[in-house]
């Protein structure tokens, strides 16, 4: 991405009459071979996608230094960059196809540097920013007005507190208001953070995750959403002091610290919802077909997590007449069309999960007592059929009772990795050079008391980040203990019915008899744990924590399935109520 | 994965379950209300399924305190969470004494020092020093070194708590018997300036000043031992009583100015009285032991009459000004154990208002348990009772200390059980109980009736007389009880 391609020019070079042009970071070409550089200056950016503009690359003239203790001048979004970069080239690492970097990932940022008007367009916003603040070269700092509205910005933004990149840093600017003599190390650091946010899509940490997932999206990788952001969460993916590898000369401090410090997990709906707004404000096309073979497809992301949730390969049978009946396992329905505001943009992790607890609702009820007498009924068909062929009857309880185990022990471990997460990052930060002595003494002492203390704790620290894998819990048919359930046979609950097999189970109840709206409330069903069966709740529990999101996000899609699947009977009512009265 | 197809097309059609005609509502599934479902269907699975939402889930545990703080279901996270979530823990594994676990997470909460620019009281550098403090104190493999550099560390932290962490820095070395250095490091503190002093400062100041002014008494107390020694032995040794002197003085000035302000102060009144005394100043130790115990402006406080007292009868003070002391004792703390000293002082006076207050402070004493198997006490009593009786004058004294306590007394000092107990633990404080269990409950009272039947039967003499005496003035008993 850091190399511009010199596309279509094929003279020869007039000095070595080669054909190997480079761009050079002005924009001229340059033979690559003699290091001639020549006359000529690229006018049009080769990609289709962009329209014709005269290209203005952001990182024109930028290595001039203003001062020699004061690194280069450079802008935020070269910062963004910087950070996808680096995002790109670690999934590349975990085994994302190679194109991702170079042919996706990078044409969307280019595509979103000029709809936003930051780069590839006739007057970028960089050349106002450059007029606008000249008070960011630090000699000019004396003039009181500016700083004055510079820190009421601060304080401003304090109180709002969706900008993900909030920090202390930043926070405690108010108190050291005279010290600020600095507003940011970036050029347009204070003109970006007083951007207004609504207005456009403004660049921010949290959405450089929403460009990785969109990109992977885009080339059907088989990785969800929920597993990017565990991977970014146990450090596989740069995201966290994903600054501290930008190169020495670009210093960030001040306002840069706001823009680039994340100290928050990053959220699941927020990098989605990112990521939708994205790809509409970028125009793209409709996303290549999500079809049955694709991991993304319900079909395929429910053996996945039957599989993690140790619950018997034959409950796939039934997920996919689900999926079927319910057509959400259709190409149309399943591709993402971006700007179309008519359909539901589908978050495929979570589609799949709410497939399992519906199928677990339509076998066992999961009303809190009807699941263990199916289960009592179970046990017993063991008890009678030892040699049973197709593997033992599936009970509920014995698999509640596993998991729950299993379940608790994990996390706890969670809950503890969260106490114990380190967030401090190898670079220390400051937010303005006056603060730079007390910072490095503190990080001194930091360091001393942690060894001091690591010494006294029992526990060896871990060695290292585990490996990444996609699968939280694995079981295995091997071991003696029983407790895998993959090859528990079905047939204790089901009845054979003109010759099809059917569930013993005939009732069901809904989670909810009515849908919000959406759009209006940003819900589909509200989730209130004791308003439902325990297990329920645990089928919920358990899934929210193989993805990492809210039970109540499963129940929406639980909610959202049951309405496809319910729409005729729910349609009926009315009138069947009709003709009961009479 | 990419080889599973999904073989929908093969699967048959889903077949719909039935939906009760009552949609499910959470709430109403809670309160136990019936589901309206056709009879028809519930036989189809076996007729065993009714009011099934009403029954409670077989076995889920409730979820820990802990668990519930972390909150397992949430999946955010941030900065200043996760240190709380981990204080959480430290907390939870210091009151379980686990201290390398309480160790191991503060070792993740430390970073938030990097972080705390804040003035707050409890901040994260606070909570780290008492924390840590805490750990090195208890932990198996922390020694005084550890525990000096992590101090140390503390210390630079912050101007505002930098003397208090001193002071307690010194009181750890002082526990672990290291009293040079304890001194080093209070003279440090003494000598520390910074900025404008606060007041809360300039009281800190004066409590460092304060402990290292009795550091220095403990000095000036060890070479006086020394000398005296030696003075036995014929010796003298200049060096060794000019040192002590110097103590003197630096101790003196410290521990003066510190009992300057309320507050209670016994360990440098007592060593500051004791420097005086030494030099013959007692006129100025009167003077600091009486404004220590009547200056209104101090708190309430026992031990300060307590050395007044003790000072007084030291100098043979006349027995009016011990009797006033001791009277505010009796009215601060009735149960102190001077009171038996207080008492035999009144017994003796020849003022019949004395007497009676003897009285009433004997009476209070045994009002408490701690004194219930005090012979001494009892044989006060019983003495000054005996007195009455025989001398049948101001029975009413008694009769009025008895009735505010008729009511329980008998059940807490006069049962049949401790008549038993008495009589095999301890045989005199059985006499002395029987004598008044006589006099205040009449011949037939249990306690009475069974330790002197039990002395009869053992042939003591006493209890013989003991009986006779109660037999005689059995008038006494009536007029007491109001008979």
């Amino acid at each position: 991405m850091d190399e511009e391609d010199a596309g279509d020019f094929n003279e020869r070079c007039a000095q070595c009459s080669e054909v190997n042009w480079g761009l050079t970071d002005g924009g001229r070409f340059y033979c690559r071979t003699c290091h001639n550089v020549i006359e000529r200056t690229r006018e049009v950016v080769s990609t289709d996608v962009i329209p014709n503009a005269r290209v203005q690359t952001i990182s024109k003239g930028s290595r001039s230094q203003k001062k020699t203790d004061e690194g280069w001048e450079w802008y935020v979004c070269e910062g963004f960059q910087l950070v996808l970069k680096q995002q790109a080239e670690a999934l590349e690492a975990l085994g994302v196809c190679p194109q991702m970097k170079d042919e996706v990932l990078c044409n969307f940022w280019r595509r979103y540097l000029q709809k936003s008007q930051q780069a590839y367009c006739n007057r970028p916003a960089g050349e106002t920013i450059k007029a606008l603040s000249v008070c960011d070269s630090s000699t000019d700092m004396d003039s009181e007005p500016e700083q004055h509205s510079l820190l009421h910005f601060l304080s401003v933004s304090e109180s709002d507190g969706d900008l993900q990149t909030d920090c202390s840093y930043a926070s405690s600017a108010g108190k050291v208001s005279e010290s600020t003599s600095v507003c940011s190390g970036s050029v347009d650091g204070s003109l970006y953070v007083r951007k207004n946010r609504k207005e456009k899509l403004r660049m921010s940490m949290p959405m450089t995750l929403s460009f990785c997932y969109m990109a992977l999206l885009w080339l059907k990788e088989p990785m969800t959403l929920s597993d990017l952001l565990r991977f970014v969460v146990e450090g596989h993916i740069p995201y966290f002091n994903a600054y501290q590898h930008f190169p020495e000369k670009m210093k960030l401090y001040g306002l840069d610290l706001r823009i680039f410090c994340v100290e928050s997990w990053p959220v699941y709906e927020e990098v989605y919802n990112k990521m939708v707004e994205l790809a509409a404000f970028l125009d793209l096309p409709r996303f290549p077909d999500i079809t049955d073979n694709c991991f993304l497809h319900p079909d395929v992301l429910c053996m996945k997590y039957l599989m993690e949730a140790n619950l018997p390969d034959e409950l796939h049978n039934w997920t996919c007449r689900l999926v079927k009946k319910t057509s959400i396992g259709e190409v149309d329905f399943l591709t993402l069309t971006p700007g179309n505001k008519s359909t539901r943009k589908v978050k495929y992790d979570v589609l799949a999960a709410a497939v399992i607890v519906v199928v677990l609702k339509l076998l066992f009820l999961l009303d809190d007592h009807y699941e263990w007498l199916l289960s009592d009924f179970s046990a017993e068909g063991n008890k009678n059929n030892k040699e049973g062929e197709g593997g033992p009857y599936f009970e509920f309880k014995k698999w509640y009772r596993v998991i729950k185990c299993t379940l608790d022990v994990e996390q706890k471990k969670l809950d503890e990795e969260k106490a114990k997460y380190l967030w401090k990052c190898e670079k220390p930060l400051f937010y303005s050079v006056k603060k730079k002595s007390k910072i490095l003494r503190r990080r001194q002492m930091v360091e001393n008391l942690q060894n001091q203390f690591g010494k006294l704790s029992g526990s060896v620290q871990p060695a290292g980040r585990p490996n990444p894998s996609s699968f939280l819990l694995s079981w295995s048919e091997e071991s003696t203990d029983g407790s895998c359930f993959h090859g528990h046979s079905l047939k204790g609950i089901l009845q054979e019915k003109h010759g099809l097999l059917t569930a013993i189970n005939t009732d069901y109840w809904l989670c909810t008899d009515k849908l919000c709206n959406e759009k209006l409330c940003g819900h589909l069903a509200h989730y209130r744990e004791e308003d439902f069966p325990k297990s329920y709740h645990f089928v919920l529990r358990l899934f929210s924590f193989l993805l990492r999101i809210q039970p109540s996000s499963i129940h929406e899609e639980v909610c959202a399935i049951e309405h496809k699947l319910f729409n005729k009977k729910l349609y009926k009512k009315p009138k069947r109520k009709r003709s009961l009265r009479k | 994965m990419d080889g599973v197809r999904a073989g929908s097309a093969l699967q048959p059609a889903l077949h719909l379950p039935f939906l009760p005609r009552h949609f499910y509502r959470a709430c109403k599934c809670v309160a136990g209300a019936p589901h309206g479902r056709p009879a028809s269907l519930t036989e189809a699975s076996g007729g065993s399924r009714r009011g099934r939402c009403a029954v409670p889930a077989p076995c889920f545990q409730s979820l820990s305190p802990l668990q519930k703080i972390a909150s397992s279901n949430e999946h955010r996270l941030n900065f200043w969470k996760s240190k709380e979530l981990c204080l959480n823990y430290i907390q939870d594994a210091l009151l379980q004494k686990q201290w390398k676990r309480a160790a191991e997470f503060l070792t993740s909460y430390i970073e938030s020092l990097e972080k705390d620019f804040s003035t707050q009281y409890m901040g994260p550098s606070e909570m780290i020093w008492r924390i840590g403090t805490e750990i090195l104190c208890n932990h198996s493999r922390s020694n005084i070194r550890e525990f000096n550099s992590f101090i140390e560390q503390m210390k630079t932290l912050g101007v505002k708590r930098y003397l208090k962490v001193c002071l307690e820095h010194a009181f750890h070395l002082l526990c672990n018997g290291l009293v040079d250095e304890a001194y080093q490091n209070l003279s440090l503190a003494e000598s520390w300036r910074f900025g404008e002093q606060t007041v809360v400062q300039d009281k800190e100041m004066k409590l460092i000043q304060a402990y290292r002014g009795l550091l220095d008494y403990y000095s000036w107390s060890n070479q006086k031992n020394i000398l005296l020694k030696y003075g036995k032995e014929g010796f003298e040794d200049l060096s060794v009583e000019q040192e002590m002197h110097g103590c003197f003085r630096k101790a003196a000035v410290n521990l003066k100015e510190i009992i300057k302000i309320p507050g209670v102060w016994d360990l440098f009144v007592k060593s500051y009285v004791d420097l005086l005394e030494f030099y013959g100043d007692h006129q100025e130790a009167r003077e600091v032991l009486t404004d220590y115990a009547y200056n209104s402006k101090f708190p309430a406080n026992p031990n300060a009459h307590v050395y007044l007292y003790q000072f007084l009868k030291r100098h043979g003070a006349p027995k009016k000004s011990l009797i006033s002391a001791l009277k505010i004792l009796h009215d601060i703390v009735p149960s102190h154990e001077l009171m038996i000293d207080f008492n035999t002082m009144l017994q003796k006076s020849k003022k019949r208002k004395r007497r009676r207050l003897g009285l009433e402070v004997i009476f209070a004493v045994l009002d408490y348990a701690g004194w219930k198997k005090n012979v001494k006490a009892w044989s006060c009593l019983a003495r000054q009772v005996k007195q009455i009786v025989i001398s049948e004058k101001h029975l009413d004294w008694i009769k009025q200390e008895w009735n505010s306590r008729k009511d329980w007394w008998p059940a807490f000092h006069f049962s049949r059980y401790l008549a038993k107990r008495d009589w095999q633990e301890n045989e005199s404080l059985s006499y002395e109980k029987a004598l008044l269990a006589g006099v205040l409950l009449g011949k037939d009272c249990k306690y009475f009736k069974y330790v002197s039947h039990q002395g009869c039967k053992a042939q003591v003499k006493k209890f013989r007389t003991l009986k006779k005496f109660v037999n005689k003035h059995s008038t006494a008993y009536l007029s007491i009880s109001g008979l």
